[in-house]
């Protein structure tokens, strides 16, 4: 069996995406305070959504595994989490 | 809604809808609120529930129960980069302590469908925004722009625990005290898992792993067989992954890579990717799962046990599910709901495997933080079983050479025999 990639692998999963309101929110005032090179957020999450571009934090919570390891990592406490509404986020069939 | 409930259940997940089903089971008016758009459709698990607590709850469920395995085997594996070296017990006799591979959502949603025949009321698709509080005691919670009364809330709102949070009870979790799990399971045909794990149509096989396969991070590695599928994961410390170069999917991938495992898994397919935080501070974590108005069960209390070769979450979330019902019930007869009044749901849990284990246990989570169990000790085991089982025709080293020289080679005696001191104290 070869080695999937995030993006492979979340590509298994089925969501029920909230275009209105994103459940985790980044402070980008929290974030510049800290080094792009050693991001907890970055290296911790588990679905890979956070990303460094042209020197900040991109974030898609579009593909969250509701886990909630971003929140606790994050150094300058910048993550404001919650779980997504009712009905909305990953849907998980066989977990 | 005008009604004030008996109790309020955040999430149906074990806990949440063990202490539903107890407590509309003794005929007290409750109301489930699930998030996920059914139940169990945001849960999560390694792979196996330890029958017993349910069992006393509700018996004989595994006859009509959602399981997938019952596990006949099992296997701790130190891995290195090259090998696997196994303690493996397959027999008959793990049938007297009977433990069942399970899926989440569909088990979860048996379990919640039980507690809505016995007579209380599911509604999922529903977030739970805050509980509500009224001169300090939780009276209700909040949804939207619905509040739900009830003289009990019962926090079962998982790890994050965000209920009694918000409730002022519990502070946000540390990331020295949780581990983050990730998952894949694979699809492989009924016949080929029943010939590669050498199991029978409905026996199955749980696996741990330690060493290579969180390069060195404390944590480890877990594959058990379902019916049509295998689930296969790692838990890694949180904190440590937050300081290491490693992501857990490249983890997860190098795993699922490592050639012990790959001819296990030839041929399968990923139909699933799922993350969830494991609490693994262990006794400390807990703290008070009372307040007035609120009782909080399962993840969200903190009652998971990781003794390194075992990880219990569901079995404890069931007992204190229970417990919890208990409680209600009983203050729902002396109409004292505060935490004096609710205090029974402690008592029940001190006196019961939940927090009796965690105490036995207390240890575990320091012993567990030791990176040489992650990092040298799999390679000692190695080093020593290649020099007594490799024969090449050069002349033989006695086994006590093979040893001393394996040790040395991997920390020295002196911090070995203090590791193994601690791990005996500890586990």
């Amino acid at each position: 069996m070869r080695r999937a990639s995030i993006e492979e692998l979340l590509g298994t999963n089925k969501y029920e995406v909230d275009g209105g309101e994103p459940h985790i929110v980044i402070d980008k005032a929290a974030c510049a305070r800290c080094s792009p090179e050693s991001c907890a957020c970055v290296k911790a999450c588990p679905a890979g959504l956070f990303k460094i571009v042209g020197g900040t934090i991109a974030f898609d919570y579009a593909g969250c595994l509701e886990c909630g390891t971003c929140r606790l990592v994050c150094r300058q406490k910048g993550i404001r989490w919650d779980y997504p509404r009712g009905g909305f986020g990953v849907e998980y069939r066989y977990s | 809604m005008e009604d004030v409930f008996d109790a309020v259940v955040v999430g149906a997940g074990l806990a949440g809808s063990t202490a539903a089903y107890c407590m509309a089971a003794a005929g007290l008016n409750v109301l489930v609120i699930e998030r996920g758009s059914f139940p169990g459709a945001k849960n999560v698990t390694g792979g196996r529930l330890y029958a017993h607590s349910l069992e006393k709850v509700i018996p004989g469920f595994a006859t009509e129960a959602p399981v997938q395995r019952s596990i006949t085997r099992e296997t701790l594996t130190f891995l290195t980069e090259h090998s696997a070296i196994s303690v493996d017990i397959a027999s008959d006799k793990l049938l007297e302590f009977p433990s069942y591979t399970v899926l989440r959502p569909e088990f979860d949603a048996w379990l919640a469908a039980k507690a809505e025949a016995a007579g209380a009321m599911i509604v999922s698709g529903i977030r739970v925004d805050e509980p509500v509080l009224r001169e300090g005691k939780v009276v209700g919670v909040r949804c939207g722009e619905d509040t739900m009364e009830a003289n009990v809330v019962v926090a079962a709102d998982g790890v994050n625990s965000l209920t009694a949070q918000r409730a002022g009870l519990r502070q946000d979790l540390e990331p020295g005290e949780v581990a983050t799990g990730v998952k894949c399971v694979i699809e492989l045909s009924r016949k080929v898992i029943e010939e590669r794990f050498n199991i029978n149509e409905r026996s199955g096989v749980a696996r741990m792993f330690v060493g290579e396969c969180t390069k060195g991070l404390p944590g480890g590695g877990f594959l058990y067989t379902n019916l049509d599928t295998v689930s296969l994961g790692l838990v890694v410390s949180s904190a440590a992954l937050a300081a290491s170069p490693h992501s857990l999917v490249e983890l997860l991938e190098d795993f699922r890579q490592h050639p012990q495992l790959k001819e296990l898994l030839e041929g399968g397919s990923v139909v699933e990717y799922s993350a969830h935080l494991v609490p693994e501070g262990g006794l400390k974590m807990v703290g008070t799962p009372v307040a007035d108005g609120l009782l909080v069960v399962g993840d969200a209390a903190g009652l998971v046990l990781n003794t390194g070769y075992s990880v219990r979450g569901m079995d404890f979330a069931v007992a204190s599910g229970e417990a919890a019902a208990k409680a209600v019930i009983t203050a729902s007869k002396t109409g004292d709901f505060s935490s004096v009044g609710l205090s029974s749901y402690v008592d029940d849990l001190k006196q019961s495997f939940v927090m009796k284990d965690l105490e036995t246990f207390r240890k575990a989570p320091g012993f567990l933080g030791n990176r040489r169990i992650y990092e040298e000790y799999p390679g000692l085991i190695e080093e020593m079983l290649l020099g007594v089982f490799g024969v090449d025709g050069s002349p033989r080293t006695p086994m006590r050479k093979i040893v001393t020289g394996a040790v040395k080679d991997h920390g020295g005696a002196v911090r070995l025999g203090r590791d193994l001191l601690q791990g005996v104290k500890s586990i």
